[in-house]
């Protein structure tokens, strides 16, 4: 068994407004000197720390976890799923 | 005859409820812990409003997985009238027993004023004895108050005569400017606005008599003459 990482990034699915996102870039960051940017989408990240045999099943076990506790609302957001190597 | 107010770490408007059902309404209710089980002898259960669990992940998400709520689902089932409130309402979307999501204000803001509905469904337990269409002034207070449903559920929430309340004006930017649905039985209803906040003369300054019928509509339900 290794120690594995995972972070779980919670957004909203394409098409679900963010109003967050959307006044951090009109009413900061558009209002400074970084025309550049044409979207900011705001997250929530979680980080599970987890004890699994390999990368795979870490991914599959926290999957499964948020899945089964309704981590997220399926009707709006959608999960991403990174792990490393602790 | 015995009402079930569920009260959840963080809960804050159970006594409010409390205080209605046996002060103003004169109805036999009952505090529950969320981590007990409801008896068998309850008639109507409320979940009331706050910030259960200080809305950590979202709200109403880690509440809607307290032991009690496994009761919640089973009365559910058996038909008996359950009612959400605010907070209660989006217990009852995250486990389950309503469809849709409950996201935050188009203005980002915690929205607390006084706004007005529109009874869209006369038939459940909680809106029976008002007319179709007659308008309720209410106060909401919420954060996370935005109801989303994608086209298709709201579709079905549609045919399926789902929507109870639409606000009469457009409030915080909600799918169909609905402010509360009922599943596809009617028993169980959730809505954002307070009507335990509205039931009385003297916290109304608009018009206390429709929120009173929301819960004279249990009476009827449930068979108390008042």
């Amino acid at each position: 068994m290794a120690t594995f990482n995972v972070h779980v990034t919670i957004e909203n699915k394409p098409g679900i407004s963010d109003p967050e996102g959307e006044t951090i870039l009109n009413d900061l960051v558009l209002k400074g000197t970084h025309s550049a940017i044409s979207k900011i989408k705001t997250a929530k990240m979680l980080k599970f720390t987890i004890k699994e045999k390999d990368k795979k099943s870490a991914q599959t076990r926290v999957q499964e976890i948020c899945d089964e506790l309704r981590i997220y609302n399926p009707m709006v957001s959608k999960i991403t799923i990174d792990v490393f190597v602790a | 005859m015995k009402i079930g107010v569920i009260v959840f770490p963080g809960s804050n408007c159970d006594r409010d409820m409390y205080h209605v059902l046996t002060d103003v309404f004169k109805l036999d209710a009952e505090y529950f812990w969320h981590e007990k089980g409801l008896p068998k002898n309850i008639d109507a259960v409320i979940l009331p409003g706050g910030f259960s669990y200080g809305d950590r992940l979202r709200s109403g998400a880690i509440a809607a997985h307290s032991p009690i709520i496994k009761d919640v689902k089973k009365m559910a089932e058996k038909g008996i009238p359950i009612l959400g409130v605010c907070n209660g309402f989006q217990i009852l979307v995250e486990a389950g027993l309503l469809p849709g999501a409950l996201l935050k204000n188009t203005s980002l803001n915690f929205m607390c004023k006084w706004t007005s509905l529109i009874v869209e469904n006369n038939k459940t337990p909680f809106t029976n004895k008002l007319k179709l269409h007659q308008k309720i002034p209410i106060p909401i207070a919420n954060g996370e108050g935005r109801y989303y449903v994608d086209d298709e559920t709201l579709k079905k929430l549609k045919k399926k005569n789902q929507i109870v309340f639409r606000y009469s004006e457009v409030v915080n930017g909600s799918s169909d400017r609905i402010a509360g649905v009922c599943n596809e039985d009617g028993n169980v209803v959730g809505m954002m606005p307070h009507p335990e906040r509205a039931a009385e003369s003297e916290i109304n300054p608009i018009d206390n008599k429709p929120s009173s019928l929301i819960f004279e509509s249990l009476l009827t339900t449930i068979g108390v003459k008042n």
